[in-house]
């Protein structure tokens, strides 16, 4: 395209925010349907434009207005827009899943009213998403972070039942606190460094070196961001929010939200912004620690087929951030091919997360859409009355568990490796432990929704419709392939974003130009 | 650091901890709400105060420009506008998701008819 | 809703004016004195809600009703939008593609007007809106129907 990728970079948010509002719109219009197809037609067209920043410098900067600035603080404040390695990672990680998700609810919010406003509402939180991931200004961050909470609280209380709006209530307190966080720490890098861009704070921290306030802000960041990303002692919002929701929201928050708003942010500042110190590191192992013990140990128990999925979030999140840690920590210490190890499996992590833990959401939305229960007690022998929900659910749960050939497997051996090679062996062997519980826990779930015998009141349960089923399908394929296929894109889509990240604080030099 | 030293920062930092105390203690939703809004008015206020500039001659003014105070006059007696934008933004956001949560009161006060969260859980059973 | 005594609807609709005027105040100098899209748009809200409290929810449901506050405020964010991407012709996003003139005058300032209206339309009808829902709509009016058993 002759166009620059820079021109492409605030179409990325203009086209979801205008679809977000030409769609109640049409829903005033009475076109119900049409709605849909907007919606369609602008994830698909995010997907295209996601495929095309691709082809472009390795670092495109999107000056907002025209208003360049220098590495300098003083010089005039511009807002970027930036889109490095890193962030292409990100952006096709949320197209992919928003395209197939909201593929997905075409059939399934036909059981739904007031279908304009969900639309309307999945567009914004794609919108908001989309600006985090490419915005180069720390406050653009916030605010378009919480355009996509605001858009993810609607969603979640989008029924009147009443275990919904409960959790709606909860997750909107927790968010807002999380976001006074965030405002704080933003406060508190701004009067240090007396700039918002995110380039010249790393070419200021550069020059400060280690400062009080930069340990403030870093514990204000990671407070406010783990709570986002659901990080324990944080995590109490997600697993009464995100089954609240209606099946493919549950796949977005989960499989992107939880992502773009928590993890990418947290990951882009303590490695490219606040610079990655000793404590940092060690405060990211910990929490990643804790959320994989935590999460898997509270998932076995559950008998609510979402909630499950929702503990087993947590956990998986707990290995990126426990990856993200490690490569912190490698970093400081100097030993840098752990580092690249490690922040590479984090990153295929969260890439693999995206993609099954989507596809086991919209398999749980397919299964309940066909039999209207999601309680495993009540579920039983769906083998053979949706076989291609079954397979899906069985590709989605092997690659959860970290089986061979899919792409679990390959992140959670990479992830372990490094935890091992980086020294911390027993670390290692509770990420193993981990592992080994989550596959216990997801045969719980293939036995009980799979196998068995088919309960009396679901005898007549059919496959779900066929735009359900090509969503479902073609995530499986993809959960397969990105395992086998690594080799073949791991140059274009990973190394990148692994460099981006273990650049360090010379995110300003990639941003400037030197 | 203001013209009094650190303690508005402290007064902000202490409705800060104000804000936390209600969200976290109160079993009624209002109140919760009320600490929700106390929390954020007192990091936005934390913001304003972060712009405080202290000029050599005269008092600081507000950041408007007029003919009266134009080019470099302005530059060295006004406040940081900065943080003034970034709170502007950030009370539009607070009211928004306040908004929100004062909806879901609402309907939760209309399904179980009170605000009490503690009734609220033993009704769900 | 039913609507307050003659003396209020009086001295109401006898300010009304006065308020709408303020508020579009605000928003058209919003480039050279404080105020500008969101604080002019919280002005024309406030504007509107005073004649639904005034004059009660019944009178006003046909003209000013929840589609109309739908449609305004879509149509301020694309308004917004189309400012936005019109920058595009002159440059890059957003840049302000109508002449900055010498200061304090009232058509100046480049792109900025045109996105301070936007903006006050947007805001004004998302407010009303929120009002509306609120205090005039009830919640089970927005019920959502139960497929299969009920779960989601």
């Amino acid at each position: 395209m002759e166009w620059p990728v820079a021109r492409l970079l605030p179409l990325l948010v203009i086209i979801p925010l205008a679809g977000a509002f030409l769609t109640p719109v049409a829903a005033l219009l009475k076109a119900g349907r049409f709605c849909a197809v907007i919606a369609l037609a602008t994830t698909a067209v995010l997907l295209a434009l996601s495929a095309a920043t691709f082809a472009g410098p390795p670092v495109a900067v999107a000056w907002i207005g025209g208003w360049v600035g220098t590495s300098d603080p003083g010089s005039v404040t511009g807002i970027a827009m930036v889109c490095d390695g890193f962030t292409r990672l990100m952006l096709m990680i949320v197209s992919v899943v928003a395209f197939f998700a909201t593929l997905f609810s075409m059939s399934y919010m036909r059981r739904y009213e007031r279908v304009g406003l969900y639309y309307a509402l999945i567009l914004l939180m794609i919108a908001g998403m989309n600006g985090v991931i490419l915005s180069g200004d720390l406050f653009n961050i916030y605010v378009f972070l919480e355009v996509a909470a605001v858009a993810s609280y609607g969603l979640v209380g989008y029924g009147v039942e009443s275990e919904e709006l409960e959790a709606s209530f909860k997750y909107l307190v927790l968010s807002a606190i999380a976001s006074a966080f965030i405002l704080l720490g933003i406060g508190v890098v701004y009067n240090l460094t007396g700039t918002l861009n995110l380039a010249q704070v790393a070419g200021a921290v550069r020059t400060l070196g280690e400062n009080n306030a930069l340990w403030v802000a870093t514990g204000l960041f990671i407070a406010g961001f783990g709570l986002k990303a659901a990080m324990v002692p944080f995590h109490a919002w997600l697993p009464d929010a995100h089954p609240s929701a209606p099946a493919p929201v549950s796949a977005m928050l989960s499989g992107v939200l939880i992502k773009a708003t928590g993890v990418y942010v947290l990951a882009r500042l303590v490695f490219n912004v606040l610079g990655a110190t000793g404590a940092s590191g060690t405060l990211l192992i910990t929490l990643g620690m804790a959320s994989m013990l935590v999460g898997v140990l509270l998932a076995v128990e559950q008998w609510d087929l979402k909630r499950l999925l929702a503990y087993h979030s947590i956990s998986q999140m707990g290995y990126v951030v426990l990856a993200l840690g490690i490569g912190v920590e490698a970093h400081v210490k100097g030993a840098y091919a752990v580092a690249a190890l490690a922040v590479f499996g984090g990153l295929f992590h969260m890439m693999n997360h995206a993609l099954f833990k989507s596809l086991l959401f919209l398999c749980s939305g397919s299964v309940v859409y066909g039999t209207g229960t999601r309680d495993l007690h009540k579920l039983g022998g769906m083998g053979v009355k949706m076989p291609l929900t079954s397979m899906c659910t069985r590709i989605a749960s092997l690659s959860i568990s970290g089986v061979p050939p899919f792409n679990g497997f390959f992140s959670k051996l990479i992830i372990t490796i490094a935890v091992v090679w980086a020294g911390h062996p027993i670390l290692g062997l509770l990420t193993v432990l981990v592992s080994f519980v989550t596959l216990l826990s997801f045969t719980k779930v293939q036995r009980y929704v799979i196998h068995g015998s088919v309960p009396k009141r679901l005898s007549e349960v059919r496959e779900s419709p066929v735009l359900m089923g090509i969503s479902l399908a073609a995530l499986a394929v993809m959960c397969l392939g990105a395992g086998l296929l690594l080799p073949v894109y791991k140059g274009t889509i990973l190394d990148p974003a692994r460099d981006a990240l273990l650049n360090g604080l010379g995110y300003v030099t990639s941003v400037f130009g030197g | 650091m203001t013209a009094h030293g650190f303690l508005p920062y402290v007064l902000c930092v202490l409705l800060f901890a104000v804000g936390i105390y209600a969200i976290a203690v109160k079993k009624n939703l209002v109140k919760i709400i009320i600490g929700v809004v106390i929390l954020e008015t007192s990091v936005n206020a934390f913001l304003v105060l972060l712009g405080y500039r202290v000029p050599e001659s005269g008092d600081a003014v507000a950041p408007i420009i007029t003919p009266a105070l134009n080019g470099q006059a302005f530059l060295q007696r006004s406040v940081d506008p900065v943080p003034q934008a970034l709170i502007l933004t950030a009370i539009v956001i607070g009211l928004s998701v306040v908004a929100l949560m004062v909806v879901m009161a609402v309907r939760l006060y209309e399904k179980y008819g009170t605000f009490d969260l503690t009734k609220i859980r033993k009704l769900r059973g | 809703m039913r609507g307050m005594t003659l003396i209020v609807k009086t001295t109401a609709g006898f300010l009304i004016g006065f308020v709408v005027l303020f508020g579009f105040y605000v928003v058209l100098t919003g480039h050279i004195s404080p105020g500008g899209g969101f604080a002019g748009g919280v002005v024309l809200a406030a504007g509107l809600v005073l004649v639904i409290l005034a004059f009660g929810a019944d009178t006003v449901k046909k003209r000013l009703g929840h589609n109309l506050a739908v449609v305004w405020e879509s149509l301020g964010a694309i308004g917004f939008l189309a400012v936005a991407t019109l920058g595009f012709a002159a440059g890059s996003f957003f840049s302000q593609f109508l002449p900055l003139n010498e200061g304090f005058k009232l058509f100046t300032g480049g792109a900025m007007p045109l996105s301070n209206i936007a903006i006050g339309i947007k805001v004004g009808a998302g407010l009303f809106g929120a009002f509306l829902m609120l205090a005039v709509f009830r919640a089970s009016e927005a019920r959502v129907r139960k497929g299969k058993g009920g779960q989601r």
